[in-house]
């Protein structure tokens, strides 16, 4: 007979919560190992990660929701379903690219977005995912200062529904009057096209709703400082630097 | 929905601390008790709330946005908020979150209570 090993109280480890493998671990910076084929590594590298306390706009909270209306489908496969599609059902002009484990926690996804007709090279990265939800925190520079969580639930009738929750502010003042003036507008289109996308993949066609609240109205002038990491006026020079970095490339190759 | 599977008892330690224990999970359903609790521990206008994590369970990325909002709340009424009880695991979270940055964390209820009462 065997002896049973010690409850881990009685071997001094203390037991994980449930949520412990949903939880992404701590980083002081962010470091990619490899980036997905198409992906521009920029702002991104070595960025710390700031939240909904960190950036300089107003913070809102927006709710965006669509009911899966006559589908057989449960949170679970839902999510399951927009985790593998992600970047299928974001809109051409913002594209995500998830590294080779998909989204899961600690997981790095690049973005490169046109906004206004610039570029916006960035990224986010998970910092929660469970079976009915995920959530990713943006760095330095991005656009926004904040989480977005997508997740599923079952409605008091049975419906499945599907929601992006985002608390955010913009990420410095540059951003702050874009969003005043236009992003906010493109912000919503964004999510709305993410959320028909995603219904219309489980062949359904309802409207999506969107609440919305300004939970902070104060700009934090303290976070002025963030213009310095500002990814769309980085990604600008990377991209005019861009015929400097192929003439090297070029030069390199040649040299070899 | 679900129900909250929370609850959270309001204790004024003095005229200027009220402290919250929270013993269950911290969801998104968990924000009507929460603001409640929040409603009765402020009044008669105390300066700090303080938030006793010892019996916290669970917690997903929407409970760290319900104390984000909580934390907007708190710092509109000039009130300040701090918190105990966290185990390693939850430190860790709001070190991720980075809401160590607005939200102090201490060792045990006396030292919160203290920190708020000499500030």
């Amino acid at each position: 007979m065997t002896e049973a090993s010690p409850p881990p109280e009685e071997k001094g480890e203390k037991q994980q919560p449930r949520d412990a493998a949903y939880w992404a671990k701590r980083v002081e910076r962010l470091e990619v190992s490899a980036v997905p084929d198409g992906a521009a590594n920029v702002n991104v590298q070595g960025r710390r990660e700031v939240g909904a306390l960190q950036g300089f706009g107003q913070l809102w909270q927006k709710t965006y929701r669509v009911r899966l209306t006559g589908v057989e489908t449960t949170p679970e496969e839902t999510v399951r379903i927009w985790k593998e599609r992600f970047p299928e059902f974001q809109p051409p002009n913002s594209r995500f690219y998830p590294s080779m484990a998909g989204v899961a926690p600690g997981e790095v996804l690049f973005i490169s977005a046109s906004v206004g007709g610039m570029p916006v090279h960035t990224g986010v990265r998970v910092i929660y995912a469970d079976d009915e939800s995920f959530t990713v925190m943006t760095p330095e520079g991005h656009p926004e200062s904040g989480w977005n969580t997508f997740s599923a639930y079952t409605d008091e009738d049975g419906t499945t529904v599907a929601q992006i929750q985002s608390l955010a502010r913009a990420n410095d003042p540059i951003y702050e009057i874009g969003f005043r003036i236009v992003g906010a507008t493109e912000q919503e289109r964004l999510w709305t096209h993410v959320l028909k996308s995603l219904s219309a993949h489980f062949g359904v066609n309802e409207p999506v709703t969107l609440e919305k609240a300004c939970v902070d109205p104060k700009v934090q002038w303290s976070e002025m400082k963030n213009l310095w990491h500002n990814a769309g006026a980085r990604s600008m020079l990377y991209t005019m630097a861009g015929p400097g970095r192929w003439m090297r490339g070029l030069m390199r190759r040649r040299s070899t | 929905m679900p129900q909250a599977q929370v609850t959270m008892e309001v204790r004024k330690v003095n005229d200027g601390v009220s402290v919250i224990d929270v013993k269950g999970e911290l969801t998104a359903f968990a924000e009507g008790v929460l603001m409640d609790a929040y409603n009765q521990a402020s009044d008669g206008g105390v300066r700090a709330i303080v938030l006793n994590f010892e019996g916290l369970e669970y917690m997903n990325s929407s409970g760290i946005g319900l104390l984000v909002t909580l934390l907007i709340r708190v710092n509109r009424e000039k009130q300040r908020l701090l918190t105990y009880g966290l185990s390693d695991h939850y430190q860790n979270i709001f070190q991720i979150t980075r809401l160590d940055d607005a939200i102090g964390i201490y060792g045990s209820e006396e030292e919160a209570v203290r920190a708020a009462d000499t500030t």
